[in-house]
Parts: C-alpha cells; sequence; structure tokens
C-alpha cells in the first residue's frame, strides 16, 4: 500500500478531487482541481507547489564521496563547488542508461544523489573500495518543488536565504518560516523559473503553511503531477519508464539506451583521465554513432484538424499530457514511436517527445504520427523540432 | 528625404498591426502610424496607477484566430492567454449560480434553480457549438455576397455553406429563428431560470444600443460558442499582461518582418491625387508615400475625418450616414486593496477567477435598457467583471488585484448631448461602484485608485466613434456583405488604393485579428500592393 508524504495531511485536505496515483510507493497527487489548467498556470504565471518527496534522496558523505561518485556518474561531480548542483545520468557497464537525476556538493565532502527509482544496491555494490558513506534520506527528507515566476519574491518572504546570490543550479542551506532548517535549490522539472526545497519530515507542514498562506499573494497553489506533466514535455524533460527504460529495468538490451540516445550526451564528459562506469562503451559509441535519437516532434495542426473535419468533428487535443507509445513513421516503414506529448498551452502547439531512428532525426524532417480518430487510425505529419521546446529566460535567471 | 512604403497603415491596434504583419510578411515595405504613445488601440494595456496594469479597454479573448497566432508565431513573440475559468452570476438572494468547467458541478449549481434548466444546459450547449461551426468558415474568409451575380462570389458561397449540407432540417429552422429572434425569446425555448438566462442574454447586446429583448440579438450569443482557446470551442480566456500583450506580440512580430511602426505619429488626412490615395499627410504638415494606405480606423472617421465627403460618391457618403455605431457602454477599472468578497459567495474562492455578471434577472437588464432609451446611464447597470490578477499576478503587486468592470448601458447619445459626458464621468463611476457594493459589501474601501471610462472618452482617446467597441454595431444589417457598407465588404474603398483593415469591416469587432489578416489577404491576392 502507497504511504502518505510528509506533507500528506495538507495534500489530502486540498485534493478535493480525490486524483490520487501511486509514485514510487507514495500517494501523490494528479490534480487538486477538476482540470489540471489552473495548476499548470500556477506553474507558468505564479508559482506552484509540488510535492516531490517520492523522489530517491541519497547522502554521500566521507573523504573519497567525490571521487566514488566520479567513478560512479557520467560528469564529475568533484568539480562543482560546495553549493551547486548538477543535472547528470548514471550507467551500467556496457553504457546503457541506468537512471537521470541531479547531484549536489552540500559540502567539501558531502553530496546528494536524487533518483527516479531506487540505487540503494548500485550504490553499495560499487562504494566497496571507498571510504565513504552512504545515507538512504528518502524518507527522512519531504520534498517540495515550488516553480513559476513569482517563486523567487514568494521566497524571499519565507526563508532568510540570499535569493539574488542563489543561482540557477545552486543551493544553499536556509532557515523557513514555520519550516526549520533545510536546503533550497534553484532547480526543478518545468522549465520555469523555480526552486526545490528540502526539508526534514518534521519540518514539511510547517513549511506548506507558510508557502500556503504567505502564498496567496503570489498566486501560489498546490499543483499536481497532471500539470507537472504538461510542463515538463514543453521543457522537453525525459521521465525514466515513459521515454525511456532503465537498464536495470529493460528485459531485453533492445529496450536500453545509451545517453547519447536520450539527448543526455551533454552530460558524459569522457575526457576525464580516470574511468568511469559505461566509459569504454560510450567511447566506442560516441566515435561509431548511435542507433537511436530522441526528438521533439512538432504534429502538424492543420493536418489533424482536416482530420477531424473528414469525421465532421471540431479538433480535440487531449486535456492532458499523454504517455502512450505511439508509432513513428518515415519513407513507409516505422522508424520510432512517440513516448509522450502534450497540447502546449504556452506555444500553441501539439508537441511530443519522441525517439527515432538516427536517419529520421535531423530538425525539420517530416515524419508521420499515427493518430486514432473515431477509432480509426491516420496518419498525420510531424516536423522534428529541437528541445527545449520551451525554454523562457526565467528558467536560468 | 521621402522614403517609399508600399503600404501605409493608420492606426496602430490590433487589426493595423496584423494586416501589416501580414503584408510585410510577404515581403512588403510597410509603415504603421500609431496616434498614441502606446500601441494596440482598443485592445491596450496601461499602467495608469502605478503597478496595476489595466487592459484599459478590451478585456478578454476568444475570438482572436488560430491561425494569425501560429502564422505569426505569437507564442514566440510573448502572447499567452491564461484560460478563464468559470462564470460567477451574484444574487441578492440564494448563493447565485456559478458555470464551471465540470458538467456535473455545473449541472448541480443550475439544479438549485431549476433541474430542468440544470439537464438541458449540457444540451443547449451542444446545439449551439454545433450551429457555431456552420458560422465560422464565414469569420474565415471574406464576406460571401448573396446579392452579387458573379460566377466567382457564388462559387465562394457554396464553399462557405458546405457545412450546411449534413444539417437536417430541424436545425436549419433553429438557425433561421436564431438569426431573428431576440435573446431572451430564443432562450426561453430552452430555460426558465432568470439567473441562468440573463447572464446569457446579454451576449446577445454587448456593444449595441438594443435590449436584451430586441429582435436579432439571439444569433450574437453564437459569437460566444465560436470562441476557442486551444481547441477547446467556446473558452474565454484573458491575454497575460493585459489585453494589450496581445498587441505587442503582434507588433512584434511585425516588426520582426521589417514592419516600421511609428508611436505619437497623428494622420491629419489621405493624400489624393483625383481619386487615387497615394500617402498621407501627418500633423505638422508631413507628407509620406505609399503605393497603398490602408486605413484601420472606424469607417466613418476614416472616411470623413481624413478624405473628406467632398471626394466621396453621395450614395456611399448616405450609407455611411446611416452606419449605426451608438455605443452604448462603458468601462471602470479598479484597483483593489485587496480581494472583494461578494455577499452571495463569501471567501476567496475559485468561484471569482472566471467573468462574473452583474445580471440577476432579465427585468433588471430591461430596466437597465429603459433609462438607456431615454438618454441616461443605467443606474444599476449590467456590469461584465474580471479579476485578471487572480489568474495573472503580473498585472498587480503581491496581494493587491485589479477589477476590470464592462458597464452596459451608458449611451453615448444623453438626452442632453454626447458633450456632457465629462461631468456626468464620475456619477456615473459611483452607479457602477455602488452597483457592485450591494453585491459585494466592503468594495468601496478596498479602490485604490479609479478610472472610468465613458463612451465620450471612448471617442475622444480611442477613436472609437460614439464610444462603439466594436467599430459599428454587430446588428446583422451591418455585417458580412453588408459591413461597412453594401457594396464595399471586400477591404476596397471608393477611393482607389486606400483599403480597410478595421473592425468595421467583416467579420467585425473584438479581438479576432480577422479583419486585419483578411484585408491583407485581399490585398495580396489581388496584387494591390
Amino acid at each position: 500500500m502507497p504511504r502518505e508524504t510528509p506533507f500528506h495531511e495538507r495534500t489530502r485536505a486540498l485534493c478535493e478531487t480525490y486524483r490520487w496515483k501511486d509514485w514510487s510507493g507514495y500517494h501523490a497527487a494528479c490534480s487538486y482541481g477538476l482540470s489540471p489548467d489552473r495548476e499548470y498556470n500556477a506553474i507558468r504565471q505564479g508559482a506552484a507547489m509540488i510535492d516531490v518527496t517520492p523522489l530517491f534522496k541519497y547522502d554521500i558523505s566521507g573523504p573519497d564521496a567525490g571521487a566514488f561518485l566520479a567513478r560512479l556518474l557520467v560528469r564529475d561531480v568533484r568539480k562543482l563547488k560546495p553549493g551547486r548542483m548538477s543535472y547528470l545520468c548514471w550507467c551500467d557497464a556496457d553504457g546503457k542508461v541506468i537512471d537521470d537525476g541531479t547531484c549536489a556538493r552540500l559540502s567539501e565532502e558531502t553530496y546528494r544523489l536524487t533518483s527516479a527509482a531506487p540505487a540503494m544496491h548500485w550504490l553499495h555494490r560499487h562504494a566497496r573500495a571507498f571510504d565513504v558513506a552512504i545515507r538512504d534520506c528518502s524518507d527522512s527528507i519531504a520534498a517540495l518543488a515550488l516553480q513559476g515566476p513569482t517563486s523567487r519574491e514568494l521566497l524571499r518572504q519565507v526563508c532568510d536565504a540570499d535569493m539574488d546570490a542563489l543561482r540557477f543550479f545552486g543551493l544553499t542551506e536556509t532557515t523557513f518560516a514555520g519550516g526549520g532548517k533545510g536546503w533550497l535549490s534553484r532547480t526543478g522539472y518545468t522549465g520555469d523559473l523555480g526552486y526545490e526545497l528540502w526539508v526534514d519530515n518534521d519540518n514539511a507542514l510547517g513549511l506548506y503553511d507558510a508557502l500556503l498562506d504567505t502564498g496567496k499573494d503570489y498566486g501560489a497553489v498546490p499543483v499536481g503531477l497532471d500539470a507537472l506533466d504538461i510542463s515538463r514535455v514543453e521543457a522537453g524533460f525525459i521521465l525514466r519508464g515513459i521515454d525511456y527504460i532503465g537498464a536495470n529495468d529493460a528485459m531485453i538490451d533492445a529496450q536500453k539506451s545509451s545517453p547519447f540516445e536520450l539527448g543526455l550526451g551533454w552530460t558524459v564528459k569522457l575526457n576525464r583521465e580516470e574511468t568511469f562506469i559505461g566509459k569504454d562503451a560510450l567511447t566506442r559509441e560516441k566515435n561509431s554513432g548511435s542507433r537511436w535519437a530522441l526528438v521533439g516532434l512538432d504534429i502538424d495542426w492543420l493536418a489533424l484538424e482536416a482530420l477531424y473535419a473528414h469525421h465532421d468533428l471540431p479538433t480535440q487535443v487531449p486535456h492532458c499530457a499523454w504517455r502512450s507509445g505511439i508509432p513513428i513513421y518515415h519513407d513507409g516503414r516505422q522508424v520510432g514511436r512517440a513516448t509522450s506529448g502534450s497540447w502546449s498551452p504556452m506555444l500553441k502547439k501539439n508537441l511530443a517527445l519522441a525517439t527515432v531512428e538516427q536517419n529520421a532525426a535531423a530538425p525539420g524532417t517530416e515524419l508521420l504520427i499515427e493518430w486514432t480518430v473515431e477509432w480509426s487510425r491516420e496518419m498525420v505529419p510531424a516536423t522534428v523540432i529541437k528541445t527545449p521546446f520551451f525554454d523562457p529566460e526565467r528558467k536560468r535567471a | 528625404m521621402s522614403k517609399h512604403y508600399d503600404s501605409i497603415i493608420i492606426g496602430g491596434g490590433h487589426n493595423g498591426l496584423a494586416c501589416a504583419a501580414y503584408l510585410a510578411k510577404a515581403g512588403r515595405k510597410v509603415l504603421v502610424l500609431e496616434r498614441r504613445h502606446v500601441l494596440g488601440g482598443a485592445a491596450v494595456s496601461e499602467q495608469v496607477y502605478p503597478g496595476f496594469t489595466y487592459s484599459v479597454c478590451s478585456y478578454v479573448v476568444s475570438l482572436l484566430r488560430p491561425q494569425i497566432i501560429r502564422d505569426l508565431e505569437l507564442p514566440k513573440h510573448g502572447l499567452e492567454i491564461l484560460p478563464l475559468e468559470c462564470s460567477f452570476a451574484p444574487a441578492h438572494e440564494g448563493p447565485g449560480l456559478v458555470r464551471w468547467p465540470c458538467a456535473d458541478t455545473t449541472r448541480r449549481e443550475i439544479a438549485r434553480y431549476s433541474a430542468q434548466d440544470a439537464d438541458r444546459y449540457p444540451e443547449f450547449g451542444r446545439e449551439m457549438a454545433k450551429m457555431a461551426r456552420f458560422l465560422k468558415p464565414i469569420i474565415d474568409n471574406p464576406a460571401p455576397d448573396p446579392t452579387s451575380l458573379r460566377p466567382k462570389a457564388w462559387r465562394h458561397m457554396l464553399k462557405l455553406a458546405r457545412p450546411f449540407k449534413n444539417i437536417d432540417e430541424r436545425k436549419l429552422h433553429d438557425f433561421m429563428k436564431m438569426m431573428t429572434m431576440s435573446s431572451v425569446d430564443f432562450l426561453d425555448e430552452w430555460f426558465e431560470s432568470d439567473i441562468l438566462k440573463a447572464p446569457m442574454a446579454v451576449s446577445g447586446i454587448i456593444g449595441t444600443y438594443l435590449g436584451v429583448r430586441s429582435p436579432g440579438t439571439a444569433y450574437v450569443l453564437l459569437h460566444h460558442y465560436m470562441g476557442e482557446i486551444d481547441g477547446a470551442m467556446r473558452a474565454w480566456g484573458l491575454s497575460k499582461g493585459g489585453t494589450g500583450q496581445i498587441s505587442m506580440a503582434i507588433a512584434r512580430a511585425a516588426e520582426s518582418y521589417g514592419v516600421e511602426i511609428r508611436t505619437e505619429t497623428s494622420v491629419e488626412r489621405v493624400l489624393m491625387r483625383g481619386d487615387e490615395a497615394y500617402g498621407v499627410v501627418l500633423e505638422g504638415g508631413d507628407e509620406l508615400h505609399a503605393k497603398t494606405v490602408v486605413s484601420s480606423l472606424e469607417p466613418r472617421l476614416t472616411f470623413f475625418g481624413l478624405v473628406g465627403r467632398k471626394a466621396l460618391p453621395e450614395d456611399f457618403c448616405d450609407e455611411l450616414d446611416r452606419y449605426r455605431l451608438r455605443g452604448s457602454s462603458g468601462k471602470v477599472n479598479l484597483a483593489l486593496d485587496s480581494l472583494p468578497e461578494f455577499k452571495c459567495r463569501p471567501g476567496d474562492g475559485l468561484h471569482m477567477r472566471g467573468d462574473i455578471a452583474i445580471a440577476p434577472s432579465i427585468a433588471y437588464l430591461e430596466k437597465a435598457y429603459d433609462q438607456a432609451k431615454y438618454g441616461q446611464f443605467s443606474e444599476r447597470p449590467y456590469i461584465n467583471i474580471v479579476i485578471p490578477s487572480l489568474t495573472d499576478p503580473s498585472v498587480a503587486p503581491p496581494g493587491k488585484h485589479v477589477m476590470s468592470c464592462f458597464v452596459q448601458y451608458a449611451p453615448y447619445h444623453l438626452a442632453e448631448g454626447p458633450e456632457a459626458w465629462p461631468s456626468k464621468r464620475e456619477a456615473f463611476g459611483d452607479a457602477v461602484v455602488d452597483t457592485l457594493e450591494e453585491f459585494a459589501p466592503g468594495l468601496k474601501d478596498r479602490i485604490l485608485h479609479r478610472q472610468v471610462l465613458t463612451p465620450w472618452d471612448m471617442e475622444k482617446d480611442f477613436g472609437l466613434t460614439e464610444g462603439n467597441i466594436f467599430h459599428g454595431e454587430l446588428s446583422l444589417e451591418q455585417l458580412a456583405f453588408l459591413r461597412p457598407v453594401a457594396g464595399w465588404a471586400h477591404y476596397r474603398t471608393p477611393i482607389q488604393k486606400l483599403w480597410m483593415c478595421g473592425s468595421g469591416t467583416h467579420p467585425g469587432g473584438g479581438v479576432m485579428g480577422a479583419p486585419g489578416w483578411l484585408a491583407a489577404q485581399t490585398m495580396l491576392k489581388e496584387r494591390a500592393v
């Protein structure tokens, strides 16, 4: 049975729709209101309070912490200064992605790794040669994402951090109003100006109340996973288990992906002297080329309109993001699949993330995506476009 | 030094800018001239009171054509449309009515007043949406002219009539009824409860000098089912940063195609050689020349103001004289210290995040019209309110709010004459605030600043002749092939090389952008520029 996050006492009362789902063994609200519109708008116009406690969190400390993580991860996190954070992934020995997440350097010898799937075994298995302590704080630290254009001004009112000094992918320890001490990072999964707040479980409710109360003046509202999903598609962020299968969850090799195939090649630093897990395989793939590529698709609206008109229907797009695999065709054969997509309220485009063969991945390539109207399977043109789809200046500000 | 332009567009409202953008996108050299210091015309955002952004005139958006958003890549240029979430009709007694984006919640709301209405409401919505779909091609094409005998005109008609081929006879009857009935009569065929009918009926009279029982007002209801946001029909929204941001997004798109835009530049008159336009004279005497001149101004202002009666055919002048403007509405914008609270539904809940209609009954609306008929503003008017700061925190400081109130009736033609408006402005503002205070006690104490726009102000400040927000009433006899004048509905004018592209042309007013877009398409197609 899924358990409750430390924010549950509040979110349960607020989630009047009773629409919940299981996220890594926790009850997670899909949407607090009847449609995700208002919550989506909080992400893009106000401040969205999203309970992201179900993320897995590991604190790795000790004299070898940096060396250990450098061995494990595709980038050398020793290059991070204390108070900096990085997005990255980690691979198996074959260079296939196990998971993606963030790594923060809390202090000289302490790092915090977040992951979508449990990683305790993987961490321990490789830690034997290093002088490190690994602490699984997944269940003891409550995490709340505060995302949206007003989040910075709101946080000025509820914590004592120097908000102007906290840059993109920076983090700092701070005292929250009503929430005791915790960490504040300038990160998120929405592609907007935003933060993530990390506090001990005991401090979760106090923090939530303070944000909700002060947040009234800043358009802050609780936001569920449905709205988050729309924003992460717009931001072009992939999701483990949806857009790719973690190497240790795959049944067959064909289900695995390399970082290059997931558009995460930029996180892989091959020009390091020391080895890291998967380095040889990744070096080989870098030289010989990858089979797949993760691309953004802009599904042709006029063609969609024509398709619906043919059935005498007005054009309809799903209210929420979708995440069912949909075949993609090029030159008369299937070349891949779209793995998630959404109508973008910001860009007024019908977007999808897809994995396609390399030769169909160049921006501007015209592909076909399957689209079902009135139980009839049809094809609609979709153009490969660059991600992130939505990339406002304030994202990095 | 005189630069030569392919087109000079008079007026930097959203239609002028859209026309300019399309012409420039097709490679033409275009100059836009705007009299005011800000772009947007009546689709404008201004900080009249520091820290608070008012959508001074137009305040909601629904019919902005999706193809314009796509073609001009408006999201890239800053356009953001935020959906309005519900419709709230406060009442003096009882809880009032909120129509939510959820069918079951809405059904229960309506059932408090009438169980039958509650069940019929979704059916009504479906029928209206179906009928609205027949009309959609009409606003996305130049007006068909059934009186023309030219084969081209007939082909065009047949194309637009295509959606009607599957319609059954009964539907056609409903449709014909709609074209002739009054809003109230039409709604009476469906519903019995006043609190539901009244706010719906007003959609039929917005911007006209008619009452909800005046014949011909029913079909305007359809306009409200034609709107769409993100593929969702009949959705209404707000523009982030106020309605002016729509104009600004179009302006930025236009500039990206090379359009030159000059603000604080008044046009004195259109330059003519015989019956052909070749440029404009600016206030101060400077001349600018162009192959074509396009006016986005209200037609009477264009022809009587910038061209002059002498240069125009008598018949055309007669028609223009008869063109009905007679504005009937005002606007009150409020900066509030805190969120108001409605007596019938206390609290700061979701019900205030949509539009709020002060229209408690049909009798209330009729009474409001009665006063207007005899040249007075309504003491208890219909008010359509939005509080954009709830969905878009960028328009007010934290915790403060902007309240936009569209008010009808405020007839341009006061019994004492329109010149009397400046002396009645504050009394009119008081009537609005007093009305609101009855529904939301304590509102007065929350007001930090009040901007009152009478039809007189709209004429003087925004070039809306007689204060008509649509550049001419959207009544049947002034629409489609009759707009603005029969025979001149395709953006051409009796003056060669002078074109029209404003809301006074087909398909009319509202923040649609369609007149500007269609005018540009027509000019390009006919190789006029």
